[in-house]
C-alpha cells in the first residue's frame, strides 16, 4: 500500500495499465513531455516512449476521433480532454460515434477507448473550468460514465475502464484531486495522506463499474451522491446530527439501482446531491427511479440539491456551489416531512 | 509485392528543452524591408510567398526600412510606444495582484505587446475584433478605461460583467470587442459570421478574428477559413503564434506545414507573415488587410510571428518544458525596446524621456488601480450581488430561475 493523491492514483492507474498491456496509449492536450495541466500523466512519456504517450493538438473532436480510429485498430486508448468544459467540440465523435459503434456495426467493431476529463467547481474557474457534463453522457444510449469519489476508487475504476470493451467517460473531480472536499472552502482541506482512501495498492487491482459504496450506513434517510459530493453530504449529516445513510454512486451509468432501492425502501426519505444545474440533471433520473421503485416505502417527496440553472460564475461561486449548508437544509426538509 | 518497411510514429519535438540551450536557428528571418508590398487587389495566388517569409519594418539599427515602412507619424508612434508600456505596467500590476490574492487568476502579454496595440489602429470606429484571452491591448490601445478592466480582474461591486467571468474575459462593444469566451477558437469562425452580416447589410464595418497557433487545431479554426473563402467576408483572419500553447510547442499544431500562414493558401486567402515584435510592420500588415476587406476584396490571414515570453498563465510554470533562457534567445527582440530604439533613431524620444514615461505609466496604473480596488477585490469589499448569479440567464427571467433565486435568499 501506499499513499496517494487522486492525482497519484489516477496516473497510477495509468502506469500499471500501461505497464500489462502495450496497447494502452495515453495522450491529449499538454499530456506528453509536460504530463498534463494537473499533472496526471507526468512521467508516462519518459517511462513509455511518445509513442505511447504524447502530446495532442488542441482539437478535442481530433483527440476523440483518431482515439476511436485506434480502438478501431485495437489499441486501448485512455485521452485526456483537458477539462470536461472542453469536450463540446468532440461531442459529435462521442455521441454519435463512439457510443454506437458496436451497435451500429453489431460488433464488428468496437470502441475500447476512456476519456478522461476533470469535472467541478470549487477553483475560480469561472464558467469554462467548473462543469460537470454527465448528464450530458449518460443521456446518450452506449456510454459508461463513472465518477470517484478518492485515490482508491479512482485507481481502481480507471483500470476497470481501461479495460472495459465499450466507450468510459471517467469524470475526475478536480476539488478531490488533493484532499477530500467537504465543501466548507473556508477551512483548510485535509490531504489524501490522512484519509483511509488516500490508501492505495502500488500494483494491479480494479473496481466494477456499476457498484455502488455505502459511506456511512444509516436508517433514517438515504443520501445519494457521487464525486466532490459524497464528501460535502458526510460533512452536512454529521453536522445535522441525522442518522442518514450515505450513498456513493462511483458509476452513474450502469447504475447500482439495487443498492438506492434497498436502503430507501428502508429509510423512507431520499435526498439526491449533484453539483451540475437541476434542470434535466441526473439527479432527475435518480429521482424518478426512487419513485418508480420506492414510492410505497416513501415517507416525504424526494428533494434535490443542485447547481442553480444559471452558468457556474466566478466571483459567486461559493454561493453556486451546493454546500453543507444547502444539503443540511434539504435534510431538515426531508426529515419535518 | 514489394517489401515494404514497418511503419514508425512520427511525434515532432521542439528543438531544446530544460537543460539544453535554446537554439533558434531554425527560424528563417528576412531582413527587414525585404520583403515587397503588393498592391492590397493582389491575387492570392501570386502572392504565395508572403505566407512563408516575415515582414519586417524596424531594422537592427533602429531604422523603418522597406516598402512597409512610412506610415505612421511620430505623434502616432509615440502613441503605441505609451500604450504598450501601458499595456506592460499594467500587466506587471496586476501579476502582483493575483499574487496578492486580488483576483483569482491573470493572463499577460509579455513580449506580444505590438500585435494586440499596433493593430487596433489599423481599425476604426464600429468595426468588431472578436479576440482571445491575449489582446488586452485592443481596448488599451482604443482607451477602454483601465479602471472598467481592473473592476471586471477584481470581481468587485463595479465590475461590468457582475462577477461572472473568469478574470481577463472583457466584453465591449462600445469599444469593438466581443466578449471572451475561455473555448477556444469558437469565436474565430463567430467573426466571419459578423462580417458577413456587414456585407449582408451594405454596411462599411469590417470584422478581425484572433487565435493562438495551437488553437487553430481546433475545428472552428477550418470552419472560419472555409466560410471566410466562399463568402470573401470583409474579415482579418488573426493567427498569434507565440511558439508556445502552455507547455505544447508550436510544431504540435503546425504540423507538417511550413508556416501557420501557409493554412490560408489552401483556401485561396491570401496570406502574410509579419514580424509581431515590430510595431510598424504589424501596423503596416493590419492596414493592408483592412484595406482589402473594406474594398471588398474579402479576408486576409496574418500570421504575427512572436514569442511568449512569461507563463501561459497565473497557473503554470514554463521553467517544467523550455529552457529558463529561451525568451532572452528569442531573435525578434522586445517589442517595446525596438519602438523605443526607433523612436530615439528618428530623434523624437530619449532614455531619460523613456524613464520618465515608465514613471508616469506606472503612476497612472497605480491610480487606477487605487479607484478600483475602493469597489473591492475578489475576497475584501464590495461584490457583485448573488442575485446577479440569476439575472441575464435570459432577457426574461423565467419562473424556475426566480424559484431558485428565492431558495438562495435573494
Ligand atoms: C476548447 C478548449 N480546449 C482547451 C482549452 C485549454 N487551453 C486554454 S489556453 C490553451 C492553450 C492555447 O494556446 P494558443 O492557442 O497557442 O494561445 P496562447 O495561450 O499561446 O496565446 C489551452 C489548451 C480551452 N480553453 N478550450
Ligand atoms: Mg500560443
Amino acid at each position: 500500500m501506499a499513499r496517494m493523491t487522486m492525482i497519484e492514483a489516477v496516473r497510477s492507474a495509468m502506469d500499471v495499465s500501461m505497464e500489462r498491456d502495450d496497447d494502452v496509449v495515453v495522450f491529449g492536450e499538454d499530456v506528453g513531455y509536460f504530463g498534463g495541466v494537473f499533472r496526471c500523466t507526468q512521467g508516462l512519456q519518459a517511462k513509455y516512449g511518445k509513442t505511447r504517450c504524447f502530446d495532442a493538438p488542441i482539437s478535442e473532436s481530433g483527440i476523440v476521433g483518431t482515439a476511436i480510429g485506434m480502438a478501431a485498430y485495437g489499441l486501448k486508448p485512455c485521452v485526456e480532454i483537458q477539462f470536461a468544459d472542453y469536450m463540446y467540440p468532440a461531442y459529435d465523435q462521442i455521441t454519435q460515434e463512439a457510443a454506437r459503434i458496436r451497435y451500429r456495426s453489431n460488433g464488428d467493431f468496437t470502441c475500447p477507448i476512456v476519456l478522461r476529463m476533470p469535472t467541478g467547481g470549487g477553483i475560480f474557474g469561472g464558467q469554462t473550468h467548473s462543469q460537470s457534463p454527465e448528464a450530458l453522457f449518460t443521456h446518450v444510449c452506449g456510454l459508461k460514465v463513472v465518477v470517484p469519489s478518492n485515490p482508491y476508487d479512482a485507481k481502481g475504476l480507471l483500470i476497470a475502464s481501461i479495460e472495459d470493451p465499450d466507450p468510459v467517460m471517467f469524470l475526475e473531480p478536480k476539488r478531490l484531486y488533493n484532499g477530500p472536499f467537504d465543501g466548507h472552502h473556508d477551512r483548510p482541506v485535509t490531504p489524501w495522506s490522512k484519509h483511509e482512501l488516500g490508501e492505495v495498492p502500488e500494483g494491479h487491482y480494479s473496481i466494477p463499474i456499476g457498484k455502488a459504496e455505502i459511506r456511512r450506513p444509516g436508517s433514517a434517510v438515504t443520501v445519494v451522491a457521487y464525486g466532490t459530493m459524497v464528501h460535502v453530504a458526510l460533512a452536512a449529516v454529521e453536522e445535522m446530527g441525522v442518522d442518514a445513510e450515505v450513498i456513493d454512486l462511483r458509476s452513474l451509468l450502469p447504475l447500482d439501482l439495487d443498492t438506492i432501492v434497498q436502503s430507501v425502501s428502508k429509510t423512507g426519505r431520499c435526498v439526491v446531491v449533484h453539483e451540475a444545474t437541476l434542470t434535466s440533471g441526473y439527479g432527475a433520473e435518480l429521482a424518478a427511479l426512487v419513485q418508480e421503485h420506492c414510492f410505497y416505502h416513501l415517507e416525504a417527496p424526494v428533494v434535490r440539491v443542485t447547481g442553480w440553472d444559471t452558468p457556474y460564475p466566478h466571483a459567486q461561486e461559493w454561493d453556486y456551489f451546493p454546500g453543507p449548508a444547502r444539503v443540511g437544509r434539504a435534510l431538515a426538509e426531508v426529515m419535518e416531512a | 509485392m514489394i517489401e515494404f518497411p514497418q511503419l514508425s510514429l512520427h511525434v515532432p519535438e521542439p528543438a531544446v528543452r530544460p537543460g539544453g540551450m535554446p537554439d533558434f536557428s531554425n527560424v528563417n528571418i528576412a531582413k527587414a524591408g525585404s520583403v515587397p508590398r503588393p498592391p492590397v487587389d493582389a491575387a492570392p495566388e501570386d502572392i504565395r510567398d508572403l505566407a512563408y517569409s516575415i515582414i519586417r519594418v524596424l531594422n537592427r539599427d533602429g531604422e523603418a526600412v522597406g516598402p512597409w515602412a512610412g506610415l505612421l507619424s511620430d505623434e502616432e508612434l509615440l502613441t503605441g510606444l505609451r500604450n504598450m508600456m501601458k499595456l506592460r505596467a499594467f500587466d506587471a500590476r496586476m501579476l502582483m495582484a493575483q499574487r496578492q490574492g486580488k483576483t483569482s487568476f491573470y493572463m499577460q502579454h509579455l513580449g506580444e505587446e505590438a500585435v494586440s496595440c499596433a493593430f487596433r489602429k489599423a481599425l476604426r470606429k464600429g468595426d468588431m475584433n472578436f479576440p482571445t484571452y491575449r489582446q488586452a491591448g485592443l481596448l488599451i490601445a482604443d482607451d477602454y478605461p483601465m479602471v472598467e478592466m481592473m473592476n471586471q480582474i477584481f470581481s468587485n461591486e463595479k465590475d461590468p460583467l457582475r462577477g461572472r467571468q473568469l478574470p481577463i474575459m472583457y466584453s465591449s462593444k462600445e469599444h469593438g470587442f466581443f466578449t471572451i469566451s475561455g473555448n477556444l477558437a469558437t469565436q474565430y469562425v463567430q467573426a466571419v459570421g459578423w462580417a458577413m452580416a456587414s456585407a449582408i447589410k451594405n454596411d462599411t464595418k469590417i470584422a478581425a478574428a484572433w487565435i493562438g497557433d495551437g488553437s487553430t487545431a481546433e475545428s472552428d479554426f477550418h470552419s472560419a477559413l472555409v466560410f471566410a473563402s466562399t463568402y470573401k467576408a470583409p474579415v482579418i483572419l488573426n493567427i498569434v503564434n507565440n511558439q508556445w500553447a502552455i507547455s505544447t510547442f508550436q510544431g504540435i499544431a503546425r504540423g507538417g506545414s511550413g508556416t501557420f500562414a501557409a493554412r490560408g493558401l489552401g483556401f485561396g486567402i491570401p496570406a502574410l507573415r509579419v514580424d509581431g515584435n515590430d510595431y510598424l510592420a504589424v501596423y503596416a500588415v493590419s492596414c493592408w488587410a483592412a484595406e482589402r476587406a473594406r474594398r471588398n476584396l474579402g479576408p486576409t490571414l496574418i500570421e504575427y510571428v512572436t514569442y511568449r515570453v512569461g507563463a501561459h498563465s497565473t497557473s503554470d510554470d514554463p521553467s517544467a518544458y523550455r529552457p529558463k533562457t529561451e525568451s532572452e534567445a528569442w531573435p525578434l527582440g522586445d517589442p517595446v525596446l525596438r519602438l523605443k530604439k526607433h523612436l530615439i533613431v528618428r530623434g523624437v524620444w530619449s532614455e531619460e524621456r523613456h524613464v520618465q514615461a515608465e514613471a508616469e505609466i506606472l503612476d497612472e496604473v497605480i491610480q487606477a488601480q487605487k479607484q478600483a480596488e475602493v469597489h473591492g477585490t475578489l475576497h475584501a469589499g464590495g461584490k457583485p450581488s448573488v442575485r446577479d448569479i440569476f439575472e441575464g440567464v435570459y432577457a426574461e427571467m423565467p419562473a424556475h430561475i426566480r424559484r431558485q433565486r428565492q431558495k438562495a435568499g435573494y
